[in-house]
């Protein structure tokens, strides 16, 4: 949405035409796309299918096989909490507890205002834990007041 | 009048960035330019001291000078006291290569991180660079992998194959086209060292991959990089760009004949595709759905190609082992175990980040000298070696030496080295089911043990946890691991039972307590 320029069917077919030269195309052009337009509109299987020459089921296997590729239109702000051991040594669970209780985001429960949340395993910031990405930027010994208050900006 | 500008060091390690280099680089800019002082900025890698980032070094004429954790708020009160000229001040820590956490280390992978700016090819060729690949090239295939094998080198990414043994048998291979691809999934907790080298060092790794294309004849290179690290991501496409335009690799790697294409693709946030078959059904742009071995990858891989699969570490050896000598890579660690491993602290220890050693050093030293314990200030408990698919150990356990053979003995493994320290409020219960819920989430579900082991699993952890029939359900949980470390087709679903087990063995009074709701006061 915000900082994302709508589904264009054309600008689609351009940035997959550019990467069809690519060996083993598909991923680098699912994430162009979702680069682009902020996810993968479902009617870009097809032209990804042809410009591959593969069938569009496998097509549709990949996208839905990763976690990282949306199929539909996503908050401004996307927040990666990570939740694997090291951060879980550190409190990440608590982190996660308390903006359910305190902040009312749901992590992995779909969009809060105009952010997203959502758990990630490891984000090789391990001595620095609790660690979330931000719209790409790393944060160490993240707390839940300062997530919530980066989601309430996302929502500016 | 116009001295050499003094040279500062701000890490551009995501680490650092992490808890705010950038707000302390631009600090820095701001008050040297206040002062009319003439700064060079350099963004360097991190010395790996992870707890004293954000480390500020300045250049003098005794040495290397270290401040940290410095905050930007802090930046102002340093040029005060005249850090410019390695003042004294309260964040002043002395000559960063005397810091005990430093001296103590024996750095071949990681001796230039931290230490150049990542970027700049003149300063990696200043620091060694490049002296290992133009040994290779006047060296025959057979001649590089005759060395790589005396080094012992064995694989870092977590099976600890050997290396040389890897590349012998695609270099005996006859094909068209060979392929180098690199693992740099680094999906385990607990690891970061591939994400600080691209960061910190960015053409070690190109290096190690060229001399192995040049080794074996193969013309084509991958990077796949998991995209949880964006950061890591931007710093190896341009360290790529700079290098092919510099000549080193593409259509001719340094002026020879050989011809080495290099390219960085992006993982999409899967686990299982840090395992070697996954990752290439991946790379193929495929859903990554494990192969059954045979065939290997070294002779049907990429494409259908022969291909020497390797994690970034493993590569990264090389080029130090080429202009070093085998014997004297050799001549680091014990037993089997040869060379230098990079060790990853995390967790819940005072002192995290990345060490470099020879193998050998016990756990213990490692968390507690070097760690200095936890950071909770609680007794820890609990030790977790090797990523979620390695064990739990206990704080009587830690004696243990960093050695692949050693912790094997104990039912433990080295994997990436990767370790994570747990205080004394861990529940081992919570953490066996944590490694069920890991695998059904991440399992890639071609065979059954694991897509439906898995599940089973957190079902079974549920009802013990709740205090449900426990010694019936502890039977039943048993038989599980066995049946998923014997059928699972790789190690995910195989591996999955050693922490479960590990935690069970370990701590048999975490799955004997009252059931919570009656814990609860
Ligand atoms: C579930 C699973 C995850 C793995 N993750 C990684 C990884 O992130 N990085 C890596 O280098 N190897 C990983 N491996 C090991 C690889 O399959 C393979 O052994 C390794 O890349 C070979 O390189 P090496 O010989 O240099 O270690 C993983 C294996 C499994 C079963
Ligand atoms: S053990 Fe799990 S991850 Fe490995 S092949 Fe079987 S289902 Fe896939
Ligand atoms: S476990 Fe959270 S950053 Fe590694």
């Amino acid at each position: 949405m915000a900082g994302y320029p709508a589904w264009d069917q054309d600008s689609a077919r351009t940035i997959i035409a550019g990467l069809a030269h690519l060996e083993g195309a598909t991923l680098p052009m699912l994430h162009a796309l979702q680069d682009e337009f902020g996810y993968v509109d479902p009617q870009a299987v097809p032209l990804i299918a042809e410009a591959l020459n593969l069938s569009r089921a496998e097509v549709h296997g990949a996208i839905s096989f990763y976690h990282d590729f949306k199929t539909a239109p996503q908050p401004a702000r996307l927040v990666k909490l990570c939740r694997a051991e090291a951060c879980q040594s550190l409190g990440c669970e608590k982190v996660v507890a308390e903006l359910a209780a305190e902040h009312g985001i749901v992590v992995d429960g779909g969009p809060s205002g105009d952010a997203l949340v959502e758990t990630v395993y490891c984000l090789g910031n391990c001595a620095l834990g609790p660690s979330a990405l931000v719209d790409g930027e790393l944060i160490g010994r993240v707390d839940a007041a300062r997530i919530a208050g980066l989601c309430q900006h996302g929502r500016a | 009048m116009s001295a050499a500008p003094i040279r500062i060091f701000v890490p551009v390690d995501a680490a650092a960035l992490s808890v705010g280099a950038e707000a302390v680089a631009e600090a820095v800019i701001r008050e040297a330019a206040a002062r009319g002082l003439a700064v060079e900025i350099v963004r360097n890698g991190s010395r790996g001291m992870l707890w004293l980032e954000p480390l500020v070094e300045v250049e003098t004429p005794e040495g290397r000078i270290a401040y940290g954790p410095v905050a930007a708020k802090d930046v102002a009160s340093l040029f005060e006291a005249g850090f410019a000229a390695g003042g004294a001040h309260g964040l002043r820590l002395g000559k960063t290569d005397e810091l005990t956490w430093m001296k103590r280390q024996q750095r071949l992978t990681f001796e230039r991180v931290g230490i150049i700016d990542p970027l700049s090819i003149a300063d990696y060729r200043a620091h060694g660079g490049f002296a290992g690949l133009e040994k290779a090239l006047s060296l025959t295939g057979n001649e590089i992998v005759q060395t790589i094998k005396a080094s012992g080198l064995r694989g870092r990414g977590g099976a600890g194959f050997p290396t040389g043994i890897k590349w012998q048998t695609v270099l005996d291979a006859k094909a068209e086209q060979k392929y180098i691809v690199c693992n740099a999934d680094e999906g385990d907790s607990g690891t970061f060292a591939d994400r600080m080298l691209f960061e910190g060092d960015p053409y070690l790794t190109i290096e190690g991959m060229a001399i192995a294309a040049v080794a074996v004849g193969a013309t084509r290179g991958y990077i796949y990089l998991r995209s949880e690290y964006p950061h890591a991501h931007r710093t190896l496409q341009r360290a790529i760009l700079k290098a092919e335009a510099a000549g080193l690799i593409g259509a001719s790697v340094m002026g020879t004949e050989h011809a080495f294409h290099l390219q960085v693709r992006l993982g999409a946030g899967a686990y299982i595709c840090g395992e070697e078959t996954s990752l290439l059904e991946s790379l193929e742009g495929k859903r990554a759905i494990v192969r059954a071995k045979p065939p290997l990858p070294a002779l049907q891989g990429l494409f259908g190609k022969p291909t020497i699969v390797n994690n970034v570490l493993s590569f990264a050896a090389v080029p130090w082992i080429l202009d070093h000598g085998a014997q004297a890579y050799a001549d680091y660690g014990m037993g089997r175990s040869r060379g230098t491993l990079p060790v990853q602290l995390g967790g819940n220890v005072r002192r995290g980040g990345l060490i470099e050693l020879a193998f050998g050093i016990s756990l213990r030293e490692i968390i507690e000298e070097m760690g200095g314990g936890t950071l909770s200030g609680r007794p820890i408990r609990a030790v977790q070696v090797g990523g979620p698919l390695g064990a739990y150990l206990t704080a009587e356990q830690l004696d243990v030496q960093m050695d692949y053979e050693a912790l094997a003995a104990m039912r433990a493994m080295l994997g990436h080295g990767g370790i994570v320290v747990f205080d004394d409020t861990v529940d081992m219960a919570r953490q066996a089911r944590f490694a069920f819920a890991f695998c059904a989430k991440e399992s890639c579900g071609k065979c059954t043990p694991c897509r439906i082991g898995a599940t089973r699993g957190v079902e079974v952890m549920d009802r013990i946890i709740a205090g449900t029939e426990r010694p019936k359900n502890i039977a039943v949980l048993r038989d599980l691991a066995k049946l998923m470390t014997d059928a699972s087709l790789c190690a995910m679903g195989g591996l999955t039972p050693m922490p479960v087990m590990s935690a069970l063995n370990h701590f048999p009074e975490d799955f004997d307590r009252p059931p919570l709701p009656l814990a609860a006061e």
